[in-house]
C-alpha cells in the first residue's frame, strides 16, 4: 500500500508540463480559457483532456446532476451518482490537476443567459447532447459572439467505425467534429469508445487553436 | 424567376433565386437543428426570410443529430 505522498506544487507540476510540451507551447496553454457547454459523454471527457493537457482555466456548465445511465460512458464515479456534474467533475479532475482554475456553473444554457456564462471564455466546447440544443448554441455564438473559437460535435453513436470521426472547419472560427449523422436511436446508443474519439477530436482542436492563435496580449 | 448555380454542402446545385427559409422548407430540414452559414458568414435565423441566395454563392446547412 502506497504511503500518503504530498501533493506536489504548482511549480513541479508545471516544470513537468513544460518538459513534455516546452515553455512556449505551455505558457499559452496555461493562459487559455475554455468554456465547456455540457458534462456528459463528450464535455466530460473534453474537461479532462483539456486539464490534462494544462490548460489553465475552465468553465464547466451542465444543469444536469449524475446519474446511473451516465456511467457506461462519462468521466464520473459511482459514489457521485446524484451530485451536481460540474461540480463532481471538478472534484475528479482536481484530483491530477490541483491548481487549475475551475469555474462551474449548474445551469441550463439558454439564449438569455449564454453571453453572461460564456462571455469571458476564449474558447468554447458545444458538448450537448440534444440536437435542438447544439443548434441553438451554435446559432448563438456563431451570431453574437463572433470572436469565439467554437469546437462542435454531431454524430457518435454506435459502434461502427471511428475512423468516419472527423474534424471539419466549418468556418474561421468554427470547427464540428463527428460522422455528422450517427443519431443516437434506441436500439443504436451511445457508447463510450465512439463518444471518446468524438470529445478527443473536439479536445484535440481547441489544443490546436490555442497554440496557433495565441491569446491574451499577445493575439494576432 | 431567375435559375441560379450555388453550391450547397459541397455540391453545386441549380436553384431559383428563393429564399433561404424557402430552400430549408423545401428540402424537408428541421428547422430547430440547423445551422446556416452562407460564404462563410452565419445566416441568422430572423433573417432566414428575407435572404436571398444569389449565383455564386457557398452555402453550408449544418444538420444536428443527438448524441454527446
Amino acid at each position: 500500500m502506497h504511503k500518503d505522498k504530498k501533493i506536489p506544487s504548482q511549480e513541479e507540476i508545471t516544470s513537468a508540463l513544460e518538459l513534455r510540451h516546452t515553455k512556449e507551447i505551455q505558457d499559452k496553454l496555461s493562459a487559455a480559457k475554455v468554456a465547456i457547454c455540457g458534462l456528459g459523454g463528450l464535455g466530460s471527457s473534453i474537461a479532462i483532456a483539456l486539464a490534462r493537457t494544462g490548460v489553465g482555466k475552465l468553465h464547466l456548465i451542465d444543469f444536469d446532476n449524475v446519474d446511473l445511465s451516465n456511467i457506461n460512458r462519462q468521466q464520473y464515479a459511482l459514489k457521485q451518482l446524484g451530485m451536481p456534474k460540474p461540480q463532481a467533475l471538478a472534484d475528479e479532475i482536481r484530483r491530477f490537476s490541483p491548481y487549475i482554475e475551475i469555474e462551474t456553473s449548474h445551469v441550463r444554457i439558454t439564449e438569455d443567459n449564454c453571453a453572461a456564462l460564456i462571455g469571458d471564455a476564449d474558447f468554447v466546447c458545444e458538448a450537448f447532447d440534444v440536437a435542438e440544443q447544439k443548434a441553438m448554441l451554435t446559432n448563438y455564438v456563431l451570431e453574437h459572439m463572433p470572436e469565439k473559437y467554437l469546437v462542435g460535435a454531431s454524430g457518435m453513436a454506435g459502434f461502427h467505425s471511428g475512423n468516419s470521426i472527423t474534424t471539419r472547419k466549418v468556418t474561421s472560427h468554427y470547427y464540428l467534429c463527428g460522422d455528422g449523422e450517427s443519431e443516437i436511436a434506441k436500439e443504436y446508443g451511445l457508447m463510450a469508445p465512439r463518444v471518446m474519439i468524438c470529445a478527443a477530436h473536439q479536445a484535440n482542436t481547441i489544443v490546436e487553436l490555442i497554440v496557433k492563435h495565441i491569446t491574451g496580449e499577445t493575439e494576432e | 424567376m431567375v435559375i441560379v448555380m450555388i453550391k450547397i454542402n459541397g455540391a453545386d446545385v441549380e436553384i431559383e433565386d428563393i429564399s433561404v427559409m424557402d430552400y430549408l422548407t423545401r428540402e424537408g430540414y428541421r428547422m430547430d437543428r440547423i445551422v446556416v452559414e452562407c460564404n462563410e458568414e452565419i445566416v441568422p435565423k430572423s433573417q432566414y426570410e428575407s435572404f436571398i441566395l444569389h449565383a455564386g454563392d457557398v452555402v453550408e446547412v449544418v444538420s444536428f443529430v443527438g448524441g454527446g
